[in-house]
């Protein structure tokens, strides 16, 4: 065995109801190393995240931790070891404290009698956020800090655990520019401190950034580990889906028709002022900026889920009052929303009835819906947009992540909307998935349709947009063509 | 362009969670038919036809309250005022139900009109004030219940007309008509929920709010509506219980709305909202009855009833979510 890893994985097998969910994977985890794992949604990645943290035992294969193979498959038994996992979905008790986050589950350590030593704790926790670098109070409570600061706040946790390897499933996913640049200072001072870091992520530009080394899995299987510098971008992808991809971004052919949208100076207090702008029919306007810059913010107001405060709003030539998501949907306006989980679907119903919920009353007489007109419809959707369903009766919370999507795109489209606003399309799913969406918008800007993509991947902003409108702290900084912007010259404007 | 990129695709999962979802959709009907069996076992007496229609004529109020309460639940609502809006119908219908008063349509449309009055009531409170409907519902079950007390000083209020009695008390083809009339509004409500639009945007509204909201649904339309017609099939069920007692009660109703909202639960509507069927309401509520009835034939005092069936409602919630966990 090679001293010099701290985990090795050899075998990893899982199956769930005679499906492999993983089939001989294997993994060797240096001291000191940012190993990135890659993979398509359904690769396997969580399930042998899963596994190593003591969620799921394995049929077979070996685990190796610091020389002494592992047996144990219970989550606290794995924290004492010394491998910690920061979820996705950040886990804290609002209510708590900083510190009282920190020691949950092990507040007696520090006190007399099994009482707690508040102070102690304190202490403790202060000389943790310290040693990382981030001035977060422990005694604040959870519920005030921001998002990245929770997540801070769970390295900080994982550190007190004398973590030595950490498992980041998408940390940036809710964070700023600035607050990744933070946490990948934290990720390199960890580094120097020998925990090895197992990352996954979507976004390339972090991956390359930040590991050392790529694992790629597909379909349940191990597929390679190389050196981060020795690849780049496409070959990776190659990787990961197992064929070459020319480019990214389809072809599109831009069609620039009538103006559907203008808006005029809208404003909504503490979010955005002074936006002004039109998309015309057969467009893409991307809009960029960093995270709390508006972007989310001016679309839920245009779809009618926020008032605004002043400002107009025109669609063909004809203002609207737009109060509620409705009157939006009526007057051919379609929301994509970011929260896909939140404001996109209904987990339990399924990909049929989700898919017409926007636009019921058109497959209804009177108040009955009409059955096979509505199954007709759903049907054609499912196959026109390639949704992969095992039917159109499938709950969608069975669904991967980019169908999904699709299945709310979907919905949106059904509505036939004259305006398809799309906030972060692609964000968390996989690289096949997101060409299918890119294809898509490139199909619906071919129809005529004007499309308004919010993104915070400037690949995609560029990509995707003929107008780039940039924003920075709820005002507008930049209305750029295709030709003018460039990942600099958004990012300049996105800091103004 | 071709489809050159295989999609995202998630081959673990999809025929195991199906499969478990399948057991626990047929595990109340499963549980229905056994209990029944054993029951025709152990008692001569049970699976005779005099005693199921015995059965299901006591089951009648509980399961109309029943439907009721699964389209509030649905859209992740709750209404406990619905044991107070039988009493305040209860009332109101017998003091237009005297012989030789009125036309016997009239006592039922007010009834009627009352417990629409009062559903309307904690649908517009609820959607006006943001209040939670448990809270909104307790309330209104209080009111309900001195309304009760107020219009009738206190006192039942017998001496009700035949005709008014044949709702509760009739046959039909010899068949009880509180059956009948179960019979025609599970059609209805079955149909409400899977038909129409409505129904849709109830189960809409139960499973993911905000996202209902974002498809353009309009959420308090929806909930005034389910709210109206949980009150409505409230009075109903008062209007039924009245004829058969051929009395308008006060008291009537006291913990109805438990009963209502355990068939509820027993029948797999899930108290988050967003799942449930009409079908899996009515064999909570047969289940709910047969096994009383079964207890009672077997002697069980109904005191050892009540421990019963508070068991059965946790065992039935208990299932309920470890179907949902392991999904």
């Amino acid at each position: 065995m090679n001293p010099d890893y701290i985990l090795t994985v050899h075998g990893l097998t899982k199956s769930f109801s005679g499906v492999k969910a993983l089939d001989q994977v294997r993994l060797n985890l240096r001291k000191g190393e940012v190993h990135a794992l890659m993979g398509e949604n359904g690769a396997g990645k969580s399930t042998f995240m899963k596994i190593l943290i003591g969620l799921h035992s394995p049929d077979a294969g070996e685990i190796f931790f610091e020389g002494s193979e592992l047996k144990a498959s219970h989550v606290s038994e794995m924290l004492k070891k010394g491998i910690s996992m920061i979820h996705q979905e950040i886990l804290i008790v609002p209510e708590l404290t900083v510190a009282q986050n920190i020691f949950l589950g092990r507040e007696t350590q520090g006190g007399l009698f099994g009482w707690i030593d508040e102070k102690k704790l304190n202490q403790q926790a202060a000389v943790l956020l310290e040693q990382m670098g981030v001035n977060i109070s422990p005694t604040a409570k959870m519920k005030y800090l921001s998002v990245a600061e929770m997540q801070m706040v769970e390295i900080a946790k994982a550190l007190s655990n004398d973590a030595r390897v950490i498992i980041m499933d998408e940390p940036t996913s809710a964070l700023s520019d600035k607050e990744v640049a933070t946490l990948f200072s934290i990720i390199r001072d960890l580094k120097k401190k020998g925990v090895a870091i197992i990352y996954i992520s979507h976004k390339m530009d972090e991956i390359f950034e930040i590991s050392d080394t790529i694992t790629v899995l597909r379909d349940g299987k191990y597929i390679d580990t190389r050196p981060a510098a020795d690849l780049t971008i496409n070959t990776l992808i190659q990787l990961m889906v197992g064929r070459e991809i020319d480019s990214l971004f389809p072809d599109s052919t831009s069609h620039k028709g009538a103006e559907v949208l203008s808006v005029k100076n809208l404003s909504r207090a503490g979010k955005f002022s002074g936006i002004n702008f039109e998309v015309y029919a057969g467009e893409v306007l991307g809009i960029a900026g960093l995270m709390g810059a508006g972007r989310t913010e001016i679309a839920r107001a245009i779809f009618g889920l926020d008032a605004v405060d002043s400002g107009e709003i025109y669609l063909k030539g004809k203002q609207l009052i737009i109060k509620t998501p409705q009157d939006a949907i009526r007057q051919g306006i379609g929301y994509v929303s970011e929260d896909r989980k939140g404001l996109g679907f209904i987990p339990g119903m399924s990909v049929k009835h989700n898919i017409t919920l926007s636009s019921l009353p058109n497959h209804a007489r009177g108040l009955f819906i009409q059955d096979k007109s509505e199954a007709a419809t759903a049907a054609k959707m499912i196959a026109d947009l390639r949704i992969k369903t095992a039917g159109a009766d499938q709950k969608v919370m069975f669904l991967s992540g980019g169908n999904q999507q699709k299945v709310v795109i979907g919905k949106v489209l059904l509505a036939s909307p004259d305006l398809v606003i799309l906030d972060e399309p692609t964000r968390g799913i996989d690289i096949g998935a997101k060409f299918e969406i890119y294809k898509l918008i490139n199909r619906l800007v071919s129809d005529g349709i004007a499309v308004i993509m919010i993104s915070s991947e400037l690949p995609e902003i560029l990509g995707m947009s003929d107008r780039i409108l940039v924003l920075s702290q709820g005002k507008q900084t930049a209305l750029l063509t295709r030709a003018e912007a460039t990942q600099e010259t958004i990012m300049r404007y996105a800091v103004h | 362009m071709e489809n050159h990129l295989k999609t995202d695709r998630n081959p673990t999962e999809k025929p195991y969670k199906t499969r478990i979802k399948g057991m626990g959709r047929y595990g109340i009907f499963i549980a229905f038919i056994l209990v029944c069996v054993v029951l025709s076992v152990v008692t001569p007496k049970f699976l005779t036809v005099s005693n199921l229609l015995i059965v299901v004529t006591q089951v009648s109020i509980n399961a109309l309250l029943a439907f009721g309460v699964t389209f509030v639940i649905l859209t992740g609502g709750i209404d406990l005022s619905i044991g107070s809006t039988v009493a305040v119908t209860s009332v109101v219908a017998a003091m237009f139900a005297h012989p030789d008063s009125y036309p016997v349509i009239v006592p039922i449309l007010t009834g009627l009109a009352a417990g629409l009055l009062l559903g309307a009531f904690n649908g517009l409170v609820i959607t006006k004030s943001k209040v939670p409907p448990f809270i909104v519902t307790l309330g209104t079950m209080t009111i309900g219940r001195g309304l009760a007390l107020i219009l009738s000083k206190g006192r039942p209020i017998s001496n009700l007309s035949d005709s008014f009695n044949f709702i509760g008390g009739g046959q039909l083809a010899g068949i009880p008509t509180p059956i009948i009339i179960l019979i025609v509004f599970f059609i209805i409500c079955s149909v409400v929920l899977k038909k129409t639009v409505l129904g849709r945007y109830m189960y809409a509204v139960g499973g993911n709010e905000p996202a209902a909201k974002a498809s353009g649904i309009q959420l308090n339309k929806v909930k005034m509506v389910v709210y109206t017609l949980c009150g409505g099939l409230a009075a109903l069920a008062g209007i039924l219980l009245t004829s058969r007692i051929t009395t308008g009660q006060p008291n009537a109703g006291v913990g109805f709305e438990l009963d209502a909202i355990a068939a509820a639960i027993i029948g797999g509507t899930s108290t988050t909202g967003g799942t449930g069927t009409m079908t899996g309401t009515l064999i909570g509520a047969l289940l709910i009855g047969v096994i009383s009835n079964g207890l009672d034939l077997m002697n069980v005092t109904s005191y050892y009833q009540q421990v019963v069936m508070g068991i059965i409602i946790i065992g039935a919630v208990v299932l309920d979510s470890l179907n949902q966990n392991k999904s």
